[in-house]
């Protein structure tokens, strides 16, 4: 090739020799291979696993927020609703579109919220600690109750206040303001709850108000431009067409809480749902809570949500659970409790408090249940000030909060309504018969210490059937006194027919109650013991005296249903039952589970499950219940019966009453009126508890509040007729 | 057979075809166009989201193209040869322009890399390839009749570590890279010995093992340990689902982007381009999913809303660029030509492959630019520069080809 070439470049010019072909050669080479994995690596890449990929990249764009489902309804007997969902125009804050002041003053107290958290698990680490060294302790020192308490306070979930609003933005305090004034709410109130909403779910809208009423909306609407950020979206809350009606066995409903999602009956909820806190809503939400669907927002790298166009998955809604409750029963007896109570008040007596109820004895079907005073579940389908919880949920002066039922969260004695247990154990076991005279006298004395009738009033020497009837406390007092040589014979039965146990009503938080016996006593007295181990000797009153073995006296309380026993009025509910259900199957009885569910429906209104409660069987001698129910009805009928003057006017032959009324007292507090009722009827028995907490006798507040119930359960006309026995 | 009369040589030469006239090498001009082209495009995409005016850097990038087109179109003019002589002048631009930067310099993402101009930050070692190469390129012709002597190779090397190991302290790692493999393509094309190559070869091993594991081990860290992380996060593409959160933060603490979790995204970017490219739907990029997907990343952007099509049209034309680049080594007039052809392509060639096997996950994260492609006046007039090189070989090659009857294709 150099030897054709002509010219001598003066350069040093290199042709292109082998050498310098080779080495090209092997630099294309290397591009090609070069080109060769690019291309294979994107072919693999964007032609292989591309759907992966896209489903990767659509993963890292979407933020899933809940759409509440509407929850079930729950309804009456018939499927009449009592609480209902419906749907309303809340007014909304869409974070990202408001003001940037906004996301300071979230940053800030998110910051504030860490601390207290921080401090709090510190609090909890110390208080549990604190718990362990205590042990079994009933009754603590007066430093140690501070102790506690400040701890306890210290544990519980935090309150931070939101920080004020930066002064420099007046765009955001000026749209708060402007908000406030048109939906009527303060401006640092709307902060406080944007604020809180943001943190908890970051991008969700917030909840300002749920009921805004169409004027304030309508303004809102109109003058959208005026109002960044400020939207209307429909959700749906919790309706109470009956207001305070059996609010504490509906419960209420609330933002599923932190601890609350450990639960295993919360497992699998989305946080921020709503779902039940308390009662039917609590126990049933595994069906009311529906299913919330989701909405899929897309946000940008920095977590800032962007248009898109990702398709919603719509929510299911919650299933209605039907319950037994007869609205027209349940409203008249919550009328008739207000009724027997003011009359009380009226008499000079602080009828504090009361519960009753109202079962059916063939089934356990609750038909009225209540507690007074109530509260307006209403308000915790809104958002719920924290010192408008503590009001409700704590009581003061003694008297319960209005959260608890006392139907069956109250812990009393009966009084005399326990008798007809008394009556029965004994009779069956021989303790006593029927017809063989006991309990003359004002009072029966145990070594001197004198157990005496109501009044000191002296029935002289009668048989069962009178004693039951007249309410004689001594007759019980000494077949008390005699069962003690027979063991626990009283406090068996009380466990057989239902006293002292949990019912296994649908219900949370049911107190178990207590039936003394010597083993209980035994038991109390070592935690006596350890609790004063634990407190340098000091006393804990757990027992009155340390160390004091049982003795007769518990037994012949107990007989009386004074004492230490512990029950409430749905536990007798139970007992009452069992003997009128044996008692109409000449012994055979069932214990009934009481409940309150009847069947959960689709939202359609037809039948998906009907909800079963099991029962127990027992066998009790029909001559001597036969005897023991004479003796009630005869208390509830006959001339100088302890209720029978409340029952006048009463048509006995068609619903014939057996009732037993009830005085218990507890020391410091004004007697607490009791009456338990079985009143026949082939085709609706029916078995009322009612108690009245510091309301006087048995036949003078309680038994009137029966009657009126019973009315309306057998369509009579209602009259409250006040008794007149003064008989505990 | 008769034979035809033999044309006199005292005839004037034929005047030349009209097609040597032509100024450019078209099919160099047209992948330069073409990338310019696609840069602008998918920049749109990358930084549609920018909170600052949306066509801001559209803009800025065409001007930037619009300067260094003109600049290429003056060089295609000039007689490279004569910048030659002036090699030694060139080295030293170089260096001091690296010093400047270092000493004046303006700190982004961690590094001291540019200056700071009113219109323009100007970042030297990007302009330094140029200058490299050309230095480079002189030395080894003023050497050209001792090229196989191991002094050469030396001097060469030499030559290329010093502004190497200056833009390595910026911190430019990049950059450095690029030096070092100009060098070698230099030596490699200018004719040094197998065995000087082979031995620099296993000197380039010896050294990466030493910097990324036994200095370390004895405590020395040559590289930041955020080269360190970059150089190696490639070989676990890994585990990033979990890590992401933590990449995430240790971003908010540093500012610098975790380099996994940036491939990692940009390799979903790409991935869900598919075949023909997510369009209008694209997320990764335009949500801000892929750090730097304007500059380093640009790649990421161009997969994922043209698909597989849009990203094998770039590399067609990557392709075409670095080909017509090897033709114009081999077409050069001269052995300075040559190696200016060579090392541009070495230039093309590392950053093209790099850059675009760091956004496929194939290349640890290295802040190498794609040519033409990535937003920065500093790269692409540097690269256009380059061209305008190569099109001054190519009208030179083709002018005394024609002067010496050569037909040249």
């Amino acid at each position: 090739m150099s030897a054709i070439e002509p010219v001598k470049p003066r350069d040093p010019r290199v042709p292109v020799s082998p050498q310098l072909a080779l080495r090209v050669a092997i630099i294309s080479g290397v591009a090609m291979v070069m080109f060769g994995v690019i291309f294979f690596r994107l072919w693999f890449l964007q032609v292989l696993s591309s759907e992966q990929y896209v489903s990767q990249a659509d993963a890292e764009l979407a933020r899933h927020l809940p759409i509440a489902a509407p929850r079930g309804q729950i309804l009456d007997r018939e499927g009449q609703p009592i609480v209902g969902s419906t749907t309303t125009n809340a007014v909304q804050i869409v974070p990202e579109e408001l003001p940037p002041g906004i996301s300071s003053q979230v940053a800030a107290y998110q910051a504030t919220l860490d601390e207290a958290e921080e401090a709090r698990h510190v609090a909890l680490a110390r208080l549990s600690s604190f718990r362990a060294s205590l042990g079994g302790v009933r009754r603590l020192t007066h430093a140690q109750h501070h102790e506690l308490d400040s701890l306890r306070r210290a544990a519980a979930p935090p309150r931070v206040a939101v920080p004020p609003l930066p002064a420099s933005d007046t765009a955001l305090a000026g749209l708060f303001e402007r908000l406030g004034h048109v939906i009527g709410m303060r401006a640092r109130t709307i902060d406080e709850r944007v604020v809180e909403g943001m943190t908890a779910t970051p991008y969700a809208h917030v909840t300002i108000k749920t009921a805004a009423g169409s004027g304030p909306l309508t303004v809102l609407g109109e003058r959208a431009d005026e109002f960044p950020g400020v939207v209307q979206e429909p959700v749906s809350i919790r309706e109470y067409p009956f207001g305070e009606m059996a609010a504490q066995i509906l419960g209420y409903v609330g933002q599923v809480s932190e601890p609350e999602l450990k639960q295993p009956a919360f497992r699998g909820v989305k946080q921020g749902t709503i779902v039940g806190q308390a009662g039917l809503e609590y126990y049933y939400d595994h069906y009311l809570r529906g299913k919330p669907g989701v909405q899929r927002v897309a946000v940008n790298a920095e977590g800032q949500p962007v248009p898109s166009k990702l398709p919603p998955t719509p929510p299911q809604a919650g299933y209605s659970l039907q319950t037994t409750l007869d609205l027209g029963l349940q409203r008249a007896s919550e009328k008739a409790m207000q009724e027997g109570m003011e009359h009380a008040r009226a008499g000079g007596k602080p009828a504090i408090a009361g519960g009753f109820v109202a079962l059916d004895p063939r089934n356990g079907e609750v038909l009225a249940m209540g507690s007074s005073p109530s509260f307006d579940p209403d308000k915790f389908a809104k958002p719920l000030s924290y010192r408008e919880y503590a009001e409700l949920s704590s009581g003061a002066n003694g008297i319960p909060g209005r959260l608890t039922d006392l139907a069956d969260e109250g812990e009393y004695p009966t009084g005399s309504t326990f008798k007809p247990i008394t009556a029965m154990a004994a009779l069956e076991a021989g303790v006593i018969t029927p017809s063989e005279g006991l309990g003359s006298g004002q009072c029966i004395y145990v070594s001197t210490e004198p157990f005496c009738n109501a009044g000191h009033a002296d029935y002289g020497a009668v048989g069962l059937v009178e004693a039951l009837k007249v309410s004689s406390d001594t007759y019980f007092f000494e077949v008390g006194e005699r069962a003690n040589a027979y063991g626990n014979v009283i406090q068996n039965k009380a466990h057989e027919l239902g006293v002292g146990e949990p019912t296994g009503i649908d219900l949370p938080s049911e107190f178990p109650g207590v039936v003394p016996d010597r083993r209980w006593l035994a038991e109390q007295d070592e935690l006596e013991t350890k609790c004063e181990a634990a407190h340098h000797g000091n006393r804990c009153y757990i027992v009155a005296e340390p160390g004091a073995p049982w003795t007769v006296g518990y037994n012949m309380d107990l007989a009386v249903g004074q004492g230490e026993l512990l029950t409430d009025p749905l536990q007798m509910a139970v007992a009452y039952s069992t003997l009128a259900n044996a008692y109409r199957n000449g012994g055979e009885g069932t214990v009934v589970t009481p409940h309150l569910g009847k069947q959960i429906d689709e939202r359609s209104g037809s039948l998906l499950q009907t909800l079963r409660f099991p029962s127990r069987h027992v066998h009790l001698n029909s001559e001597d219940l036969g005897l023991v129910m004479e003796g009630i009805h005869d208390a509830a009928s006959e001339p100088g019966g302890t209720s029978a003057d409340v029952w006048s006017g009463w048509n006995q032959e068609l619903h014939p009453v057996y009732g037993k009324t009830g005085t218990a007292e507890r020391a410091g507090h004004v007697e607490q009126s009791w009456y338990m009722c079985y009143i026949a009827d082939p085709k609706h028995p029916i078995v009322i508890a009612v108690t009245v907490e510091e309301g006087g006798f048995g036949a003078e507040t309680a038994a009137p509040i029966a009657r009126l119930i019973a009315s309306q359960w057998f369509g009579v006309a209602k009259r409250f007729v006040a008794g007149s026995s003064k008989t505990f | 057979m008769p034979l035809s009369p033999i044309k006199p040589t005292e005839e004037p030469p034929p005047t030349l075809p009209r097609a040597s006239r032509l100024p450019l090498d078209p099919l160099l001009t047209l992948a330069v166009i073409g990338l310019g082209v696609c840069s602008v495009i998918t920049l749109k995409v990358a930084t549609r989201d920018l909170p600052i005016d949306p066509h801001y850097y559209v803009e800025r990038q065409a001007i930037y193209l619009g300067v260094g087109f003109a600049l290429m179109l003056g060089i295609s003019r000039l007689d490279y040869a004569r910048l030659r002589r002036h090699w030694r002048v060139m080295y030293a631009v170089l260096l001091l322009s690296i010093l400047a930067v270092l000493g004046l310099g303006h700190s982004a993402n961690g590094a001291q890399r540019a200056i700071n101009f009113p219109l323009f930050s100007f970042q030297a070692s990007e302009l330094g390839k140029i200058l490299l190469i050309l230095a480079l390129s002189a030395l080894i012709v003023e050497r050209a009749r001792h090229l196989r002597e191991r002094d050469t190779t030396v001097r060469v090397l030499i030559a290329a570590l010093v502004p190497t190991m200056l833009v390595i302290v910026q911190p430019d790692l990049g950059s450095g890279l690029v030096y070092m493999t100009i060098a070698c393509m230099l030596l490699f094309v200018a004719g040094t010995s197998w065995r000087h190559l082979a031995a620099l070869a296993a000197l380039v091993c010896v050294s990466i093992a030493f910097v990324l594991v036994a200095a370390p081990a004895v405590g020395v860290h040559v590289l930041k340990p955020y080269q360190v992380e970059r150089l190696t996060a490639f070989i676990h593409p890994n585990s990033n689902a979990q890590k992401e959160s933590e990449s995430k933060e240790r971003e908010a603490k540093d500012g610098e982007p975790d380099p996994s979790y940036q491939q990692q995204q940009s390799k979903i970017a790409i991935g869900s381009g598919g075949k023909t490219g997510r369009g209008p739907n694209a997320s990764q990029v335009p949500y801000g999913f892929v750090p730097e997907s304007d500059t380093d990343f640009i790649f990421a952007a161009l997969g994922e809303k043209y698909g597989f099509v849009g990203a094998g049209l770039v590399l067609a034309l990557y392709a075409l660029l670095i080909s017509r680049t090897l033709r114009v080594l081999v077409m050069s007039k001269d052995l300075f030509g040559s190696l200016i052809a060579a090392g541009i392509a070495a230039m093309l060639m590392f950053q093209v492959f790099v850059n675009v096997g760091m956004t496929i996950g194939i290349m640890p994260v290295t802040g190498v630019t794609l040519p033409l492609m990535s937003y920065g006046g500093s790269s692409v007039i540097a690269t256009l520069l380059g061209v305008g090189l190569l099109q001054s070989i190519y009208v030179q090659a083709r002018a005394s080809a024609a002067l010496k009857g050569r037909v040249l294709r």
